[in-house]
């Protein structure tokens, strides 16, 4: 077995294992550790497919300021277990995870079907460096990229409206 | 020179088990930070789908298309903690299934 499929193993099933246990934790601050994780093995997948900008960028984002966000929200609102609350509606938890399988196995079906190709293009090791993602990022994305600094500026000044307290 | 031996179709099938993992978190869960942190791994395994892509057509469109989904998520993140944070102001609770004001 070589090391690029060695690694995939190790990063492909690593991120399967992170994300069932996000799914399954009780305590929100271990879903949340298991999500981390997750994000870890993610970039570690990026790598393997020679795409180091997004790879850090991974990190630097998702594992980094997301996450920083969801671990402070969690500690703001103290939640204790969810074992002390009853359990119900699992008829519709049988059949949300039934519909999900149906999901799964439709995408598995249409991916099979798609022409094999076993090797990365020869310009995927140039494609994924910081260089060219901002040649392209500043000539034919310029608009998109400037579209999406005033999307994150009016989340911002939402997110303060929402979780600021009302000032009489 | 090529140095990969993974095909293509391993990452696409990858990514749909890591969505449909996703997406029964969604459905099963009641606290909303965990049903939040589900979404977030949706879209991780769309960004997924999208590198590949990209790397094995050798096209650049999909890793761009990745940076501009990893800043609405980031948008997405702050806004959808700041309603969390409104709501259990409001109604003390994070519990998907306990907040029915909406319904009839």
């Amino acid at each position: 077995m070589s090391l690029q499929v060695a690694l995939f193993f190790f990063f492909g099933i690593g991120a399967i294992a992170s994300a069932i246990g996000t799914i399954t934790r009780r305590n929100p601050v271990a879903a949340a550790v298991n999500l981390i994780v997750h994000f870890f093995m993610l970039a570690g997948l990026y790598l393997t497919l020679q795409a180091q900008f997004l790879a850090i960028l991974q990190i630097l984002v998702y594992a980094g300021a997301i996450m920083v966000l969801v671990v402070f929200v969690i500690m703001l609102l103290n939640l204790g277990n969810e074992e002390a609350l009853r359990e119900q509606f699992t008829l519709r938890k049988v059949l949300g995870a039934a519909i999900a399988a149906i999901f799964m196995l439709q995408l598995g079906v249409l991916f099979n079907a798609t022409p094999s190709q076993r090797y990365l293009s020869p310009k995927a090791a140039t494609l994924g460096t910081a260089e060219s993602i901002g040649q392209a990022l500043f000539t034919t994305y310029l608009f998109p990229f400037e579209a999406i600094s005033l999307l994150l500026l009016a989340a911002l000044v939402g997110a303060i409206i929402l979780a600021k307290r009302k000032v009489e | 020179m090529n140095l990969q031996s993974i095909p293509f179709e391993w990452y696409l099938i990858l990514a749909a088990v890591l969505f449909t993992i996703g997406a029964v978190g969604v459905v099963t869960r009641r606290n909303a930070i965990i049903v939040f942190m589900a979404i977030e791994m949706m879209l991780n395994s769309v960004n997924l789908v999208f590198i590949s892509a990209a790397q094995f057509l050798g096209d650049i469109n999909g890793q761009l298309f990745v940076l501009f989904v990893m800043a609405v998520a980031a948008g997405e993140a702050a806004v959808g903690l700041a309603i969390v944070l409104a709501l259990f102001r409001n109604k003390r609770t994070v519990y998907v299934d306990e907040v029915n004001v909406l319904k009839w």
